[in-house]
Formats: C-alpha cells, sequence, structure tokens
C-alpha cells in the first residue's frame, strides 16, 4: 500500500472573474521511502497540489475535491485540528523562496524548538538539543553558535538547510518540496539536492519534489507526474518519463532543456503559452500547443490510461496512438543523443 | 545593541541643538520688537534701550544665541512671559499635565479599540463586521473632532446629565480656585475629552493595523508557521502580530508626541487649559519666550517618543539591531 494515495483530486478557488479550476482531477501515489517528482510549468497546479494535501489553501474560496489518503485516513477529510497535528509532524513542507519563509523577529533556534513543541510535551531544554542535533545534520557549520542567530544572518542556501531541518525534526513520513531549489544558485542547488537524497535515506521519509527543472528530476527522482493545466499528462518512473516518454508535452519538455554542447544551438521552447483555468480549453488541453494534434483531441479529453498492459504504473492522458508515440519519441530522444555528441 | 543607544541618543542630542536654533531664529523672523513688548505701551525709547540691553539685545547675534542656551543649558530655564512675566517654564509645567492627561489616556483608548477591531477585520475582510468597521471608521476620520466634542458634551453631559460638560479637574486635589478635584473628578472630566481624542485616532489606526495584518498574513513565514502546525490563535498571536505592529508602533510613537505638543481640539472644546490653548494664546499676544517655549517642549516630547519608538523598534525587529 502506498504511503500516500492521492484520487482525483480536484481544487477551485472562488475569484471575482469566476471559478479556477486549479487542479482537475490528478491522480498519483507516493511509496515510502520514495521521492516523486511533480514536473510543470508554472500555474500547472503542481505547488497547489501540494497546499491541498497541507490542507493550507485558504478555506474561504477553496473548494477541494477527491482523496488523499495518508496512513489510512483521508487528509482531506480531517478536521481542521486533526490535519493540524500532521502537519510539521507527519507530513511537512518546505517552500521555494528561502529568504521570506523563515521569520525574521525570532531567532533559528527558537523556530525550530517551535516546530518540536507544537507537537511533543518536551522541555525546551530537550526541543534545544533536538533543534542542535539537526543543525548539525543538515551540516551547517559552527552550528552551537548559531541557535541564537536571526534568519537574516544566513545566507540563502543556509536558510533552506534550516528550513530542511524545520520540516524533518519531528521525523515526518513525508517531506513536501515545493521548488526548494529554485530561488538558490546553481552550487547551492546541487548541495542542498544532495543533502535531501541524503536525508531521504537518513530519516526514511517520503518526499514529493515539485520543480520544473529536469535536470533536478534527473538527479533525485523515482517516480516522475508531469502536470499541464491542472492535470496530469503523464505518470511513470524515471526511466519511462527520460527513457520511454510518451506525451507529446514531456516530448516538448525534454527537448526545450537547454544543451552545452550543440553549437550554436538556439533553445527549443514550447510554442505557445499556457491556458487560463478560468475558462480551460476542451478535449486535450495541450491541443492548443501540440504539434500532432488531429480530430479527437478538440472535443474529448483524453483518459490517463496505461501505455501497456504489462506496465500499468507508465500512464498517459494521449488521443495519439501508442506505436506512433513510441516512434516519435524514439527519433526525438535519438536526436537528443546525437547532439549531445 | 549598546552601541545603537549609544548612537541613538547622540543622535537625540544633535536634534535638539537644531531645534534649539530653529526656535530662536524665529525670534527674528517674527517683527516684533521684544523690548518695546517687554517695556509696556508707554515706554519712553531710553526705557526700550534699557530693556534691550537687559534682554542682551545689543548684542551681536551668536551672543545673544549662546545666553539663550546658557538659560536653557545652564538654568533650565526657558524664559518669562511677555505677557504675564511668569516663568514660561510654571506656564508649561501647569499645561503639559493637563494635555498628558488627555493624550495619554486617548491613547490607550484608541489602541484598545484600534488593535482587537483592527486584527478582526484583517481577518475577516468583506464579512459583515468587517464592512461594519470600515464604515465606522469612515465615518471617525470625517467628522470633526470640534464636532464630535461638542455633541458629546450636548448629548452626554447636559441632555443625559451623565458627565460633566467641560471643564478640567486636577488629578491631586483641587488647586486654588477650583471647585473639584481628586483622581475620581478627574477621571470623570477626562472621559468625554479622551472618547473624542480617541475617535479619529482609532479610525486611523484601525484602517491601518488592518492593513498591516493583512499584509503580514500574506508573508511566507506565516505559510511556514502553518505548515509547522501552529494552530491559527498560534500564527496570529506569535507570528503575524509581532510583525504587523512594526508600522504601527512607530506611527504611535510619532501621534502621541505630536499630540503632546498640544491636542488643540480637545482642550479648546472641554475648555481645558492645555499646551494647545497656551500656544494660541501666546501666538495671538506675540508672547515670543512662551511661544518658543512651546515649541521647545513639542519637540523634546518629539525627540523622546522617536527614542523610544527606535528602542522599541530594535527590540522587535533583530535587523535593525546590526545595521
Amino acid at each position: 500500500m502506498p504511503l500516500l494515495d492521492v484520487i482525483d483530486l480536484k481544487t477551485y478557488f472562488r475569484t471575482d472573474d469566476g471559478v479556477v479550476h486549479a487542479v482537475d482531477g490528478v491522480s498519483f501515489q507516493v511509496e515510502k521511502g520514495q521521492t516523486l517528482a511533480i514536473v510543470g510549468e508554472s500555474g500547472s497546479g503542481k505547488s497547489v497540489t501540494c497546499m491541498t494535501i497541507m490542507g493550507l489553501n485558504d478555506r474561504r474560496n477553496t473548494t477541494s475535491e477527491g482523496q488523499a489518503l495518508f496512513k489510512d485516513r483521508d487528509l482531506l477529510q480531517l478536521p481542521p485540528d486533526e490535519m493540524r497535528k500532521v502537519r510539521g509532524s507527519e507530513i511537512s513542507m518546505i517552500f521555494q523562496d528561502p529568504m521570506t519563509s523563515l521569520n525574521p523577529v525570532y531567532t533559528i533556534g527558537s523556530q525550530l524548538r517551535e516546530a518540536v513543541m507544537l507537537h511533543e510535551n518536551v522541555s525546551k531544554q530537550v526541543a534545544n538539543r533536538r533543534a542542535l542535533e539537526m543543525l548539525k545534520a543538515v551540516a551547517i557549520p559552527r552550528a552551537e553558535t548559531r541557535l541564537d542567530d536571526y534568519p537574516h544572518q544566513f545566507s540563502g542556501g543556509m536558510r533552506q538547510r534550516v528550513m530542511i531541518a524545520m520540516a524533518l525534526i519531528n521525523n515526518p513520513d513525508l517531506l513536501i518540496a515545493d521548488e526548494p531549489t529554485t530561488a538558490l544558485d546553481v552550487t547551492t542547488q546541487a548541495q542542498i539536492l544532495k543533502l535531501m537524497n541524503q536525508l531521504r535515506r537518513d530519516f526514511d521519509s517520503a518526499i514529493i519534489l515539485v520543480t520544473h527543472d529536469l535536470g533536478v528530476v534527473a538527479e533525485t527522482a523515482d517516480d516522475v507526474l508531469v502536470m499541464y493545466a491542472a492535470k496530469a499528462a503523464e505518470v511513470g518512473t524515471y526511466e519511462d518519463l527520460f527513457y520511454r516518454p510518451e506525451h507529446p508535452y514531456t516530448w516538448g519538455l525534454l527537448n526545450s532543456l537547454p544543451r552545452l554542447a550543440a553549437e550554436g544551438a538556439d533553445l527549443k521552447p514550447i510554442p505557445g503559452t499556457p491556458p487560463s483555468l478560468l475558462r480551460p480549453p476542451s478535449g486535450c488541453r495541450f491541443h492548443l500547443r501540440c504539434p500532432y494534434v488531429f480530430e479527437p483531441c478538440i472535443p474529448e479529453v483524453p483518459e490517463l490510461l496505461p501505455v501497456t498492459d504489462d506496465d500499468p504504473d507508465h500512464r498517459v492522458a494521449c488521443h495519439l496512438a501508442h506505436d506512433f508515440r513510441e516512434r516519435e519519441a524514439h527519433d526525438l530522444l535519438h536526436d537528443l543523443m546525437a547532439e549531445q555528441r | 545593541m549598546i552601541r545603537y543607544v549609544i548612537r541613538r541618543l547622540l543622535w537625540a542630542c544633535v536634534l535638539f541643538l537644531a531645534i534649539t536654533v530653529l526656535t530662536f531664529v524665529m525670534f527674528f523672523v517674527i517683527p516684533v520688537n521684544p523690548a518695546a513688548m517687554v517695556a509696556g505701551k508707554a515706554a519712553t525709547p531710553q526705557e526700550i534701550a534699557h530693556v534691550e540691553h537687559l534682554l542682551y539685545l545689543d548684542q551681536p547675534v551668536w551672543k545673544q544665541y549662546l545666553h539663550y542656551l546658557q538659560q536653557l543649558f545652564v538654568h533650565h530655564s526657558l524664559g518669562y512671559s511677555y505677557g504675564t512675566r511668569q516663568s514660561v517654564n510654571s506656564i508649561i509645567g501647569r499645561a503639559a499635565p493637563i494635555t498628558a492627561s488627555v493624550v495619554i489616556g486617548g491613547a490607550i483608548l484608541w489602541m484598545m479599540v484600534a488593535v482587537p477591531v483592527g486584527i478582526y477585520s484583517a481577518l475577516r475582510p468583506r464579512s459583515k463586521g468587517d464592512r461594519v468597521a470600515m464604515v465606522s471608521v469612515l465615518a471617525g476620520i470625517s467628522a470633526h473632532p470640534v464636532w464630535i466634542g461638542y455633541m458629546l458634551s450636548l448629548i452626554v453631559g447636559y441632555e443625559l446629565g451623565l458627565l460633566p460638560i467641560q471643564g478640567y479637574c486636577n488629578l491631586r486635589g483641587a488647586s486654588p480656585g477650583q471647585t473639584c478635584g481628586g483622581p475620581i473628578d478627574w477621571f470623570t472630566h477626562m472621559i468625554l475629552p479622551w472618547i473624542t481624542f480617541a475617535i479619529l485616532y482609532s479610525a486611523f489606526y484601525v484602517r491601518m493595523i488592518r492593513s498591516s495584518v493583512m499584509e503580514t498574513l500574506n508573508e511566507d513565514y506565516v505559510r511556514t508557521a502553518r505548515a509547522k502546525g501552529a494552530s491559527e490563535r498560534r500564527v496570529i498571536t506569535r507570528h503575524v502580530l509581532r510583525n504587523a505592529m512594526l508600522p504601527v508602533v512607530t506611527m504611535l510613537g510619532m501621534d502621541i508626541a505630536v499630540a503632546l505638543g498640544g491636542a488643540v481640539f480637545v482642550e479648546l472644546v472641554f475648555g481645558f487649559p492645555g499646551l494647545g490653548g497656551t500656544a494660541i494664546q501666546a501666538v495671538n499676544q506675540f508672547d515670543l519666550p512662551t511661544i518658543s517655549g512651546t515649541v521647545i517642549f513639542a519637540s523634546i516630547m518629539v525627540i523622546m517618543f522617536n527614542l523610544i519608538v527606535d528602542l522599541l523598534y530594535a527590540w522587535i525587529d533583530p535587523r535593525i539591531r546590526l545595521t
């Protein structure tokens, strides 16, 4: 049984302009100790999916449907106070911008202690010891002296380490990381990803990693969910997505990766922009930008179905015939490999 | 932190000196011959010249300024009123506690109203309660304090007879010529002035606190606090309020300081002989020492409250301490 089983998750925001279907029927699973990467453009519903699982959307203007089964409980049905107890102890979350994610008026030590003391009835001394251990675990130099420092005395990378320490301090089963490296420079990015990989092993936590960076996916993910315009386009293992991609949008993502080796090669973006989620397009939501669009794409919404009968976990939502997709993917990867050489 | 405090204190001194220069300049800008004022209407030119000598007016300007500073710093004297010949110190000493009673009591009242209402409105924007609060705010800002004061005085004081219509009572007991005195009389005579004074400010502060809290609620660290599993109450009291109060503390310090220089409208309506009335009277009579005395007193208040605000600010926000 998976650790987290999300079934047909929908999240709607009521706005002055109408109802935004920010997540529109997404299903996926996270296995214990594994990393699931959620990939997609800005506004594809990645972050909202995570916020819904965490129960952090603004209740006043948000409606959520579907199920998020976590250790025999449906997180969406938990009363607010029960959900509060889950947050930070069984599921924790880190965010994109470490510069603003820590409260500027409290010391790091006080914020780490708070995370412990919100969930366990321990003394300040015990909480302080745990805080110190965690700072050491995330490799903050001279951790003893830094507990009494304020967030503004830390660099961006160090602050993200503190956030990770805070998220893991209660040894959660699941860590949701919403673009944890996007705001960091490339070398710091690599360090943080390495740290997360290592901590996942040490703490045996599962990770949901939201990113728009396929490089990050390649370094960390076991499974990948590709989202486009609030829906799942393709789900599969890391190998499925990188070696047997089936959805034209996934191809577009792979093809748009910047290449170092190819001399004079331009960036190859996917033409067009993501559709409005206030009035999403009919049929397949990618049809406006898809180079392979044909008749059924416009009226009919493609279902997320297994690619082949013997591999039920690799699923794709596309009307194109499997044989055709296989050939196209093969050609694309062949070209990409050729360019790399 | 100590270095920060020392730096702020030094700055306060520099600021104060600058203000003494400005008030001193006032003596020359206002087209009145002080000696003629002091000597009286029927004075002969010889008498005026004698007074000029007594007032150091026949000395070079810089010597006059030094004399002025000497009076101020060595003798702690603000001079003597041209009109009544009383020392300005004693005039201000009588008026300041009255104004301070209005302002400090009023500030406590307006914060007691504005903080809970502002937070409530911020947490439930567009709710019925918020709309009621925002309409009241608009009314509070639009209604002139003089009108509010007279209406309260008329309805509560005159028609209903619940509270004194006007007049000030000494907190420490009746002074000569007064029929009332003592804490209870003081308090009952202060209620309407406090309400009058607090209405305008609570309206401003509700709006300020509301927007500050709403802004802070959108901060990433508030989301972090929720993600940690903090209850909504804890998120508000611990993570939102302390940050949201930063701009409010600044404004509060400034507003109290400025009002201590004279809460003119309230003093006028309720017939309080406070600083505002004193200053206006002095201006009408070209009573330069009294004018400059009230200005210097008001600036000392502003500088002092600024200092308090700065120190409070540093205590609330650790980022200030290091810069």
